[in-house]
């Protein structure tokens, strides 16, 4: 049941609005409101048992284990939430003066400075809200550079067939055209692919490495070479950073410009689809074009650096300077766990996704890319599965919501028919991951003997599969008040 | 190990079940010239009590000072439960709703967040976010470009009256997208945008006009003769609203003789902290037609194999993830969080609620500007009628005043001389319901102290 279907017209949680209604004559009789706003009407208690309710309805990391490719579930820790939700930092206005501000100041220099040492660049902005906005501001910068060197006809980015929906998306918002590029059989870029679409229109390539196959591409640093010798430039997507941290940094492969995802390598939380935050980092020569606002020191003093300080940058994304309460949580984190932490985040990342795939692959399921070792995550093929007993990777994906395991990631990357892409993280006990094994050679068992019931699962959650064809055509997006 | 569980045994037997010796053979596909992460610099790792005292000393640098300052960020209470039930793990830990079933409390959030945002602004379609408003204005501004069909231009008229940190952020987004971004120019008696300004502007065809309401000097917009205006050279009208004031105000739905087409803001008031900016939650909102122009997650209500009400996302083919290089937007994650908690502060506030602290609001920068302004040489800068913020010309340099109060821990407002010269040394005022009457009285005692001192 909605909260607006508890509705009663005079009930209300009184003790949280000011107990009078103030008397409001400066407001023009043509600018207000002629009907009042239908809001809810209920009970504070109406209210907490309902929100209490629906969150008991959702999967989360931590009620389940939660092994969505290319996310980065791991275990968010609260020391992170409640520090940055001390009041000095809650209450604090973002034009609040640098007086009032070297506290939070400090932290996001700070914040600053790992994040440049941990990837390897040259100099680091916090300012891009997510990761698709930090690819945005990437390609801007890489956009802004050719510009600024005259070299106007650079308005072709690569992007390998393998990525994640947002790159092409971000180079269109960029102005760019965008060319594919194939994946070889082994998982890498098909080089000669690359060389050959290379050329004096190439701006860049966006590539994630290890890449959404799971695997680190070998050929990085022939890549790098390949599309530095014909001017374009590298960037790269951070999605799956968690795999490489404290082993491999971006800067050392060769990248020019990268973006983080801190609520997946940095640990804050995914709160139901948001928010992230997505710094960029860069190579000394695009320095200048950094999203701003900048943290600088000056003096004994932090301070930040807008536009104008800043002449050539791409600009501010964000009213603010971006989600800093995140940005917060990504410091806390990153102090908890220190280098020596940081280093056993890639280790043991990559020793779970590892173990997870011998596990599987002993029991008989195809990974995609069997030759290869997996990064933090790796992909595995029911195509077999499917043809053998009707039963899709969306039938397994909605069977293990019922073995209590949220789904892998499904039918992504799109090359791969019938995949599921597979990231345990770090934080993972060997046990889970034991059971995660059983569960899929349980629901293959199933398969074969009852397909029905794989089919049409899922059969213990709160609903049963819906109907998206029916919410597509016949849209109800809104609650709306009942004709009397 | 903080945050990794595994035991010596776990790995031993992991690393036997994969078939290596050591963990550092997994990584033996990575070119061994690469493998150098150099990690000088990043400090040790500390415990939870060491950091907690790290922290809890910078917060309390950064204090509590006694803040009247708005512009675009506004400090209201927000109920105990508000925060309680949204850093519950099950919502706090959960991701993007893909899989439907597993993810009925996170999506039933979204489609109630977006009834209440419909029902504030009077369109008939939300979605369930943006990064922040002005992200969202950047957003609703490429929408516009796209839905106008009867459009010959990609000029949009952006009122001098928006927020300047809005207007910065929709050009670093729309930059190199063949958008012609407009600026109109403000009637500098009433601080409202001139008729005469975008007569001018519209010289020129255009596609979309951009209305806030307020405005960024807390002044409120003719909005109704200016959407028919705009309505009439087939442009279309973006609202750029605060959720708080539309508790009171006619909502963008209502404007003029058809409405707004499309209607975007900050959602912060709606039981955000301010949190030095961010994270906050954009709000956009459309008519029906445009729905497929709509960027972003929409939740739907639909059924599922028992015939049973359920939720899910839906009119995915518009986003990067299906459509890649064609879709609405690049834009992926959505602000689910501070959806969360914005949709349980509007259910603890209902109507009466949201219309009570709209009103103290709006009475307490009423008394607020009454008592400031019996300070000599301290008078309304802009004579148009305001909802909570207000700009005060001051007899001595803003910066110089705003400093001499931030030193006595107060935060008089928002210094507009930098972003606006033409309204020379001049501040922006707001006392939203948490300013008591002893917070502005001795708001005016300090600043009639330092002009005072001044003169």
């Amino acid at each position: 049941m909605l909260i607006h279907e508890q509705s009663r017209p005079g009930r209300r949680a009184t003790a949280q609005a000011p107990l009078n209604q103030a008397a409001t004559p400066g407001l023009p009789a043509a600018l207000r409101r002629r009907t009042r706003a239908a809001l809810p009407e209920v009970s504070e208690l109406q209210a907490v048992r309902h929100y209490t309710r629906l969150s008991q309805k959702n999967f989360a990391i931590d009620t389940h284990f939660y092994p969505l490719g290319s996310c980065t579930m791991k275990y968010n820790p609260r020391a992170c939430n409640s520090l940055a939700s001390l009041p000095g930092f809650l209450a604090r206005h973002p034009a609040a003066p640098p007086g009032h501000s070297q506290g939070i100041l400090a932290c996001l220099f700070e914040l600053q400075e790992l994040l440049k040492v941990v990837t390897g660049m040259h100099a680091v902005s916090l300012a891009p809200a997510a990761g698709a906005q930090g690819e945005l501001a990437g390609v801007l910068m890489i956009r802004a550079y050719h510009d600024a060197r005259g070299d106007h006809e650079r308005r072709e980015m690569l992007v390998p067939d393998a990525a994640h929906g947002t790159n092409p998306a971000s180079a269109i918002m960029a102005g760019f055209a965008v060319r594919e590029i194939p994946t070889g059989a082994d998982g890498d870029v098909d080089l000669a692919a690359l060389r050959a679409a290379v050329g004096p229109r190439t701006a860049g390539i966006m590539l994630t490495n290890p890449s959404t196959v799971g695997v680190f591409d070998r050929n990085i640093e022939a890549i790098a070479e390949v599309v530095h010798a014909a001017g374009g430039l590298l960037y790269y997507d951070g999605a799956n950073l968690n795999a490489i941290l404290g082993q491999v940094r971006p800067g050392d492969m060769g990248f020019d410009v990268i973006h983080m995802n801190l609520h997946k390598t940095f640990s804050t939380p995914h709160g139901g689809g948001g928010p992230g935050a997505g710094p960029v980092g860069v190579a000394a020569h695009l320095e200048p074009y950094l999203p701003v606002p900048l943290v600088v020191m000056d003096g004994a003093n932090y301070r930040w650096h807008w536009e104008g300080e800043r002449p050539q940058s791409i600009g501010r994304l964000t009213a603010f300077g971006g989600n800093i309460g995140i940005l917060l949580r990504a410091y806390i984190y990153a102090r908890l766990l220190g280098a020596e932490g940081m280093r056993r985040v890639g280790e043991y990342a990559t020793l779970n996704a590892n173990y997870l795939l011998a596990r599987l692959r002993r029991a008989g399921f195809q990974p995609a890319y069997a030759q290869r070792r997996a990064s933090h995550e790796f992909i595995i093929t029911l195509k077999q599965e499917a043809k053998t007993f009707g039963v899709n990777a969306m039938d397994f994906a909605k069977r293990l919501l019922d073995y209590g395991f949220h789904a892998p990631t499904t039918y992504f990357p799109l090359l791969v028919p019938e995949c599921l892409l597979i990231e345990p993280t770090e934080s993972e006990t060997r046990e889970v991951l034991d059971a995660f094994a059983e569960a899929m050679i349980q629901i293959r068992a199933e398969a074969e003997r009852e397909p029905e019931t794989v089919r049409r699962a899922p059969h213990q959650l709160p609903v049963r599969r819906l109907d998206d064809v029916r919410a597509a055509r016949q849209l109800d997006l809104a609650w709306q008040p009942p004709a009397d | 190990m903080p945050f990794i569980p595994h035991t010596e045994d776990d790995v031993t037997a992991m690393l036997a079940e994969i078939g290596v010796a050591r963990i550092d053979e997994l990584f033996d596909e990575i070119p061994a010239g690469l493998r150098t992460a150099d990690l000088a610099g990043i400090p040790a790792g500390l415990s939870e009590l060491e950091l907690s005292q790290l922290l809890s000393a910078r917060a309390r640098a950064d204090g509590q000072p006694l803040c009247f300052i708005g512009a675009g960020a506004y400090e209201h209470h927000i109920p105990a439960a508000v925060w309680q039930l949204t850093t519950r793990g099950e919502f706090y830990s959960a991701y993007t709703p893909y899989q439907a079933e597993a993810s009925q409390g996170t999506l039933q959030v979204l489609y109630e967040f977006q009834s209440m945002m419909t029902a504030l602004t009077g369109l008939a379609v939300s979605n369930a976010s943006l990064y922040d408003g002005a992200s969202a204005l950047a957003e609703a501004v490429l929408m516009a470009v796209r839905a106008n069909r009867q459009a010959t231009s990609r000029r949009v008229l952006l009122p001098r009256t928006i927020h300047p940190a809005y207007r910065h952020v929709v050009q670093s987004i729309c930059r190199q997208q063949e958008v012609e971004l407009v600026e109109v120019a403000f009637d500098p008696e009433t601080g409202q945008t001139s008729v005469a300004a975008l007569e001018q502007a519209a010289a020129e065809p255009y596609t979309a006009l951009v209305l806030p309401q307020p405005n960024f000097f807390g002044v409120l917009e003719d909005v109704h003769t200016l959407t028919d205006w705009a309505h009439r050279q087939q442009a279309l009208v973006i609202g750029l609203v605060n959720p708080i004031a539309l508790a009171l105000l006619a909502p963008p739905g209502e404007w003029g003789d058809t409405g707004a087409d499309i209607a975007c803001g900050e959602g912060q008031p709606l039981g955000i902290p301010l949190a030095s900016g961010g994270p906050y939650l954009g709000f956009l909102c459309c008519r029906q037609e445009h729905v497929r122009q709509l960027p972003g997650r929409i939740a739907g209500r639909t059924l599922d194999l028992d015939g049973k009400v359920g939720y899910t996302l839906t009119l995915q083919a518009r986003e990067q993830h299906i459509r890649r290089s064609k879709a609405t937007s690049n834009i992926c994650t959505n602000q689910g969080l501070l959806v969360t908690a914005a949709t349980i502060h509007m259910a603890l506030l209902g109507t009466t609620g949201l219309e009570r602290v709209a009103a103290a609001c709006h009475a307490n920068t009423s008394r607020l500007v009454e008592l400031l302004t019996e300070i000599p040489g301290v008078v309304p800068r802009l004579t148009g009628p305001v909802f909570h913020e207000q700009v005060l010309r001051l007899p001595v340099p803003a910066a110089e005043v705003l400093r001499a109060l931030a030193a006595h821990d107060l935060l008089g407002g928002y210094d507009l001389s930098q972003d606006y010269p033409e309204l020379e040394s001049a501040i922006l005022v707001c006392a939203t319901e948490l300013r008591t009457e002893g917070d502005m009285v001795a708001y005016q005692e300090q600043l009639a102290r330092i002009i005072a001192a001044r003169g």
